[in-house]
């Protein structure tokens, strides 16, 4: 069974006895990710801490003091933050209330169909980021004839150059957000209806509540964790937001940069015009931000998902 | 099944209602197919047209063919080359992701140990930082490791992906841990317990969530479009990406291979309903 006249096949039978006692077991489990939390997070995010404060070029880096995060304060960078707070805030307001509304219409008792209509909606998630915009840079072409075009002349308007003005092009960008999105949100507030009791709308129907009141007395109260949820994951979506952006006009350059995103501007410094330092500025002021959501969300909000 | 028979009752009441519904929805899902129908429409037409007249619905059999799809598998493109790398890197990404978050999910449904709430804190402080905000450390950190254009740099640092980690200590948290008790009881090892007692225990687990990582990384963009560099290396959607120029003359690729693309996750979805939907309502999987 054992041989005694080998040391290394002892020490190694000592250190597979060490693996497989039930103490160390957990961290065995759970050690593939601690390894890539550290490699690929804690370490790099230090790394860009440091670099933040440094020009960086071949062979010659130095420290600049805070003068990267001073230079954050230009145009383009606020042009940058304001398309990208705009954007989220549209798709907020259009993808939480629309799809929460159909979401009970389709689990009403009087809905025929469900899944088929569920399933339906959905299939446009399927689709990559590039292929829906792709469709979409179509869809809102210049040319008369151009879908779009041919729809609002329908109404009697002239052919409208929609990814060249700031106004169309965010029609256009929040649209293809909510082709998108509309069937996954509607899933998230289905399965959130499923956790509302029916004896509870029951009840209230009996004592004379009109659908209505049950809407906003009994629904919106309950589906507020998966509110709260899809919320959140709304934010982070149109704050980082970019393919779309880059997709839409082909690169990342629009006109008078009317797409520009943040990650767009992030993407712009740190790899097409290689301002290492300056674009580890930006990722770690975005990080801070991302931390302080985070932070308010807990506290706001308790840990929603204990409830799941 | 007494849900369902109210609903039968019910039925002659609200008859009114249901049409409504119906037809509103009917519609909905006509405006929201319009889209896919339009392009797959244009695949179907000369390249030409679509720079010329743009997208649209107009019918037109005299000029309506083949053509497009001939040329994408048969003519001088690129196609299938970034068709193949996508198909092999969603494979080995998916397969290599479920086995690593699985088993870590395990390590935290299962065990009681030291630090494990503050090391699940930071499962939970990953998954709620979008990628996009760490991209430029984890690019420089690729670059040291000298990833850059290979399929490692794309896949290992997210091979214990944050999302799949909590879905599945969610889903083991309903197993019992007396099956755990009774396996040490028959001599397996910690190991043995989780390959022989466990795993085939998360088979659908796997299935909802083998499909939420295999979207992702057939439809990823950003990431793969930072750490590839050589032409012959690039996924399905950068390859695509770089057809769209101001002269429109990749066009007749660009159109039947987006039509393409959407096909085989629309196949899988098909077939696979319930596991996107397990795997869609698990974790937040926006942008």
């Amino acid at each position: 069974m054992n041989n005694p006249n080998k040391k290394s096949a002892e020490a190694h039978r000592g250190l597979q006895s060490f693996l497989y006692s039930p103490k160390i077991a957990p961290y065995v489990f759970i050690s593939p990710f601690v390894l890539v939390f550290i490699v690929f997070f804690i370490y790099p995010v230090i790394s860009t801490g440091i670099m933040s404060f440094q020009t960086v070029l071949p062979g010659k880096t130095e420290f600049i003091g805070v003068e990267n995060y001073t230079n954050l304060f230009n145009p383009t960078f606020l042009k940058a933050v304001q398309n990208s707070v705009v954007y989220t805030i549209l798709t907020l307001v259009l993808l939480i209330p629309g799809p929460m509304i159909l979401a009970c219409f389709l689990n009403s008792k009087n809905m025929i169909g469900k899944n088929f209509f569920r399933s339906t909606l959905f299939i446009p998630a399927l689709t990559s980021a590039v292929v829906a915009t792709t469709i979409f840079r179509l869809i809102f072409g210049e040319l008369s004839g151009s879908l779009m075009n041919q729809i609002i002349g329908l109404f009697g308007f002239k052919p409208i150059k929609w990814l060249r003005i700031q106004e169309t092009s965010f029609a256009a960008l929040v649209f293809l957000a909510c082709w998108r999105w509309t069937g996954v949100n509607i899933l998230y507030f289905l399965s959130g209806l499923q956790n509302i009791p029916e004896e509870v709308n029951e009840s209230a129907s009996l004592d004379g509540a009109t659908v209505w009141q049950r809407f906003f007395y009994i629904t919106m109260p309950m589906l507020r964790p998966i509110t709260i949820y899809v919320l959140t994951i709304s934010i982070y979506g149109g704050m980082s937001m970019f393919t779309e952006s880059y997709m839409l006009w082909g690169s990342n350059k629009s006109p008078k940069d009317m797409g520009l995103t943040i990650i767009g501007y992030l993407y712009r410094q740190g790899w097409e015009q290689n301002n290492i330092g300056f674009g580890c500025a930006i990722g770690i002021v975005l990080l801070l931000f991302a931390l302080l959501l985070n932070f308010a969300q807990l506290n706001l909000f308790g840990l929603f998902r204990k409830e799941e | 099944m007494s849900k369902k028979q109210k609903e039968m009752t019910n039925k002659p009441k609200i008859t009114v209602s249901t049409i409504g519904l119906l037809i509103f929805f009917i519609v909905l899902a006509i405006i929201v197919l319009f889209p896919i129908f339009c392009i797959t429409l244009a695949a179907f037409r000369p390249s030409k047209d679509l720079m010329r007249f743009g997208l649209n619905v107009e019918i037109d059999l005299a000029v309506m063919s083949f053509n497009n799809f001939i040329f994408l598998f048969t003519g001088e493109n690129s196609y299938f080359m970034w068709f193949r790398n996508s198909l092999f890197i969603t494979a080995v990404q998916a397969a290599l992701t479920l086995i690593v978050s699985a088993v870590v999910g395990y390590g935290f449904a299962m065990y009681d140990f030291k630090y494990k709430n503050q090391i699940f804190m930071c499962v939970i402080l990953i998954m709620m930082i979008p990628m996009e905000i760490i991209m430029l450390p984890l690019y420089q950190q690729i670059v040291g490791m000298k990833l850059i254009d290979t399929i490692w740099g794309i896949i290992l640092p997210f091979i214990a992906s944050p999302a799949p980690i909590f879905f599945f200590r969610q889903y083991l948290s309903g197993i019992p841990k007396e099956l755990m008790e009774a396996g040490r009881i028959d001599g397996c090892s910690e190991y043995g317990i989780f390959g022989r007692i466990i795993l085939p225990l998360m088979a659908p687990s796997f299935a909802a969530m083998g499909i939420f990582v295999g979207m992702n990384s057939w439809n990823g963009f950003l990431w793969p479009l930072i750490v590839l560099r050589s032409q012959e290396k690039f996924t399905l959607p950068i390859g695509l990406a770089t057809l769209i120029t101001p002269y429109g003359n990749n066009y007749d690729v660009l159109i039947a291979g987006s039509v393409i693309a959407i096909l085989p996750i629309l196949v899988v979805f098909l077939f696979f309903q319930q596991y996107f939907i397990e795997g869609m309502t698990a974790g937040g999987v926006k942008g």
